[in-house]
């Protein structure tokens, strides 16, 4: 993996733990960067357990939740499971107010994330 | 409403630019935050500002850079008073499809119109949808 610049990536066995750089992911550039890397980690890469650890993030638009909502898409169509951690309240009332917390698997941190992928 | 609750306004036209009023909505909740307004609704403020002006210079102006977006406010301790106002043919928001229904979850849209009604206490439209008019009010029960 080379030339990120929107997310970290740290391998643990065989999952890929995700973490965002930006606080705010409300800017198009950064979104559309941030939606190819996370598309090539399955696209590209091919990997099947991924975990998005929100630890860092504090705020997101719509634009953002549109990126993140594709990236399950092909993670689906790829056959890699996809677990979302340590989200903020504030966040996570985001993912409730338009259902998304019924999209995607949520847990409360990584650990809890990592027992069950 | 009292003398000393008289409401700062402020007012902007922006360009029609996804990276051009970031500065200006930040300021914005700097001076509500000098108000007294806590950082729990400072968010949600965020967010209807983030989404109706992005859906402005996006849907409304369709990023012309001939178009720009006018915006009012009017900022106290206990009310806040945005219109966001763009210069395109204007839309219906009751046809927006319902972004929480479970056959639209993966469909793109609607979700910032759902969090600017969740997150303001008013929320209209007028001129056939070119201007969204958004208030906050603070309860006994916030901040």
């Amino acid at each position: 993996m080379s030339n990120l610049s929107r997310i970290e990536v740290s391998d643990s066995a065989s999952v890929s733990v995700v973490r965002f750089q930006d606080q705010k992911i409300i800017d198009p550039e950064a979104i559309q960067e941030l939606g190819q890397e996370l598309f090539d980690l399955v696209e590209r890469d091919d990997r099947k357990k991924i975990v998005l650890n929100f630890a860092t993030v504090e705020f997101l638009s719509s634009a953002a939740l549109g990126k993140l909502i594709t990236f399950e898409k092909k993670a689906k169509r790829n056959e890699t499971k996809l677990i979302l951690t340590n989200i903020s309240p504030e966040i996570f009332q985001v993912f409730a107010i338009t259902n998304l917390d019924k999209l995607f698997t949520i847990k409360d941190t990584e650990a809890d994330a990592l027992a069950v992928l | 409403m009292s003398a000393d609750e008289t409401p700062e306004k402020i007012s902007i036209v922006l360009p029609s630019s996804l990276s051009a009023y970031h500065d200006f909505v930040q300021g914005l909740l700097e001076r509500l935050q000098t108000l007294g307004w806590s950082d729990k609704v400072l968010f949600g403020i965020h967010m209807a500002l983030e989404e109706s002006i992005s859906n402005a210079i996006r849907h409304g102006n369709k990023e012309d850079p001939n178009k720009s977006v006018s915006v009012e406010c009017e900022l106290s301790p206990k009310r806040f008073w945005v219109q966001v106002c763009d210069e395109g043919e204007g839309y219906d928001p009751d046809q927006v499809p319902d972004c929480t229904s479970p056959e639209n979850l993966e469909r793109p849209g609607g979700r910032g119109l759902e969090l600017i009604r969740h997150y303001m206490t008013h929320v209209d439209h007028s001129h056939c949808g070119r201007c969204v008019v958004m208030e906050k009010l603070l309860g006994d029960d916030e901040n």
